[in-house]
């Protein structure tokens, strides 16, 4: 969490200072949330989020170097600087994207958990295994796509958890003026059939918790869930909010009940760790930073050939033979991936 | 036999155009040619499933997939609700994993619920991704108009997603093309739009008997002829096949080529064809404004432009919405009447 909450202040500063261009949403307030999560998860288990996205990035594993030289927009970067901030993408790390249309990621984690199911149990003949994480904000919950994915979750038995980060506002517009029954998220999940949870998304405990029960359910049932996360965004929607829809007391109230702070707290109550143990933590967490930032400064631009790679697998389809003299200025492709990865599959 | 068969190896599939193949042929129907690929391949790779309203129970609206769901069972012919946005989505996380989704839409037009899934995801999935993800999908159905069955219902959305990067885009003419065509469109590793037409589903037409696998990106010359090229895809080449027969009688010797996918698109073939026509006519069935027509014609005029005897006439549907009634609704249509016209007033013969 630490590595997280000094991850996204320099990258505050790095936007101020026009490294990162474009849009930029910090998790600062909302730590507690991916790790918490992602703690109570397999590694094998897909994820996939909306574009406030470093703090699940992070959390799953990806370096510091790779998510800030993305946004810097650096061959270094997790995607070779095509991706930015709303769009990382981590294979190792079963990280399918950061995606920046609201919403539009739901449907995506139903079909990673209809893929596992499938691959498990009808591919391999065995049980399902995995379960999938599909985080959204709370804005997210008012799109069609988000019902359509819940009623096809419900429907298809698919092992997917929705945690809707209910951090109180979509970008400008608090809960209640764009949610019906706001006071009872979960509602919306429970129309559907999907196993229903509120969780403290400021406690990092709860949060491991209560995951690890549900996602241990969901494994075994192989059934959806909803998760109402009640959390906090302490900054603004993106890098260019200045705020003004709330007030600053409110801000101060739940700052006082950081997440970060409440866990320290918790593990020195209970003789767990020392102050010096937290503050070499955080001096390691700066040291990481400093390092990506100054990796992310030095990463060279991405050569202007990138800008023609990864538009296709194979532009001309997979035949020998096939070449052709590139009529319509399109791309050409030299990448890495293979649908097979590596294995065709075949009965 | 002289089909090659593919072994079932991706890596080196054997492409062979169809009537290159000899050997026996039946006759069979532009729904069975579609049938017969996506069961072969489903047979040969358990990653392949089909999913889309009405697939399984109900055979398919418009019986494409009509016994699939004997062969396969449940899990693997999927019916889904009426909820486009969200099975287009949940194909491509599929496919994500490494499935390999055929994802049925009853008809294209009903793909616009879905624009967000099939254009923002599918397409730029790899390159946002850095290389890490692609998608390996085809997405199938119904385009262009029906009969009968007005405006919403008669999208050409090749008008609309050619304009995207990422997607290759298949409209096949006929039964044997429609075989090959999806054959290698569910081998492919990149999202297909895979384009079929409801008033060419029962057509008949020859397909071997053998496996093969056409390849993206060339063109079938479907007639010779001297005086003027014909460039087109999908059911207008039949429109275009039928005019060459009245001009032929008029004097006008017209070569039909079938682009038969417009990403990618082989200009070689089309180039080679007009430098020796010295004239060409694009029959594109989508709106001429911001078209594949329209872009096919500037590549014409763009490596053909010393070669022209006139510039490239085009032949599209109307540019209103698609009528309802039957009258006017052939007229809409880049019909015979209208590339007649057109190829008279491209050789100087109106």
């Amino acid at each position: 969490m630490h590595l997280i909450r000094e991850f996204e202040v320099r990258c505050m500063q790095s936007y101020q200072e026009k490294k990162i261009g474009g849009f930029c949403h910090v998790y600062i307030g909302q730590e507690a949330v991916a790790v918490g999560c992602t703690a109570a998860m397999k590694h094998e288990d897909p994820i996939v989020t909306a574009y406030r996205d470093h703090g699940h990035a992070l959390a799953r594993g990806m370096t510091s170097r790779a998510c800030m030289a993305e946004m810097y927009g650096k061959v270094g970067g997790c995607a070779k600087g095509k991706g930015g901030s709303m769009h990382m993408f981590d294979r190792p790390n079963n990280l399918y994207g950061g995606h920046g249309i609201v919403g539009a990621q739901t449907p995506l984690g139903a079909g990673l958990a209809f893929g596992t199911k499938y691959e498990d149990e009808v591919i391999n003949g065995g049980k399902n295994r995995r379960v999938t994480l599909a985080f959204l904000g709370d804005g997210a919950v008012n799109q069609g796509a988000f019902y359509e994915a819940m009623n096809l979750a419900g429907l298809f038995d698919l092992p997917v958890i929705f945690i809707v980060e209910n951090n109180g506002y979509s970008m400008g517009t608090a809960i209640h003026r764009g949610t019906s029954m706001s006071h009872d998220l979960c509602i919306k999940g429970r129309a559907h059939g999907l196993k229903e949870a509120t969780m403290d998304g400021m406690d990092v405990l709860a949060v491991y918790h209560d995951m690890h029960e549900l996602a241990e359910w969901c494994r075994a049932n192989s059934r959806p869930a909803f998760v109402d996360m009640k959390c906090y965004r302490y900054k603004g929607h993106s890098m260019s909010d200045p705020r003004k829809y709330r007030t600053r007391e409110e801000e101060e109230r739940h700052e006082s009940n950081d997440p970060i702070g409440k866990y320290e707290q918790s593990l020195l109550a209970h003789g767990v760790i020392t102050d010096e143990t937290i503050k070499s933590i955080m001096a390691s967490c700066r040291e990481e930073v400093r390092d990506a930032i100054q990796f992310s400064n030095e990463s060279p631009e991405p050569p202007m050939s990138d800008l023609y790679t990864d538009v296709f697998v194979e532009p001309w389809g997979r035949f020998p033979g096939s070449s052709q003299p590139d009529f319509t200025g399109g791309a050409t492709n030299v990448c890495s991936f293979r649908a097979t990865n590596g294995k065709e599959g075949l009965v | 036999m002289t089909a090659v068969l593919s072994s079932g190896v991706m890596s080196n599939p054997v492409f062979r155009e169809p009537e290159t193949l000899g050997g026996p042929t039946r006759e069979i129907e532009f729904r069975d040619a579609i049938r017969e690929a996506m069961s072969e391949e489903m047979r040969r790779d358990k990653r392949v499933f089909l999913l889309g309203e009405e697939v399984a129970q109900y055979d398919g609206a418009y019986k494409v997939s009509k016994g699939m769901l004997a062969e396969f069972g449940e899990r693997r012919i999927i019916d889904t609700p009426i909820s486009e946005s969200g099975f287009a989505g949940m194909a491509i996380g599929a496919a994500m994993i490494g499935l390999r989704p055929i994802c049925e839409f009853m008809s294209w037009s009903f793909s616009l619920v879905a624009a967000d899934p099939i254009l923002n995801n599918a397409p730029k999935m790899l390159y946002m991704s850095g290389g890490q993800w692609g998608c390996p999908i085809v997405f199938r159905g119904n385009d262009g108009a029906g009969g009968q069955l007005g405006s919403t219902h008669s999208w050409c959305v090749e008008g609309l997603y050619s304009n995207v990067p990422g997607v290759k885009i298949v409209i096949p003419s006929c039964p044997a093309d429609a075989k090959g065509l999806m054959k290698t469109a569910i081998r492919d590793d990149d999202p297909v739009f895979f384009l079929e037409s409801e008033r060419m589903l029962g057509n008949k037409g020859h397909v071997p008997e053998g496996e093969y696998l056409i390849p993206f990106g060339h063109a079938a010359v479907r007639r010779r002829g001297t005086d003027c090229t014909l460039c087109s895809w999908g059911r207008p080449v039949n429109f275009c096949l039928e005019a060459a027969e009245i001009l032929a009688k008029e004097g006008i010797s017209c070569e039909v080529i079938d682009l038969r996918t417009i990403r990618p698109l082989d200009m070689p073939t089309v180039i080679q064809s007009v430098r020796k026509t010295n004239c060409a006519v694009v029959v594109d069935q989508s709106w001429s404004f911001s078209s594949p027509g329209g872009e096919l014609a500037a590549l014409i005029h763009k490596h053909c432009f010393d070669d022209l005897d006139n510039f490239v006439y085009r032949v599209h549907s109307d540019d209103v919405p698609t009528p309802y009634s039957s009258k006017l609704e052939q007229e809409y249509l880049p019909n015979v009447r209208k590339i007649c016209e057109a190829v008279r007033a491209a050789t100087y013969r109106a």
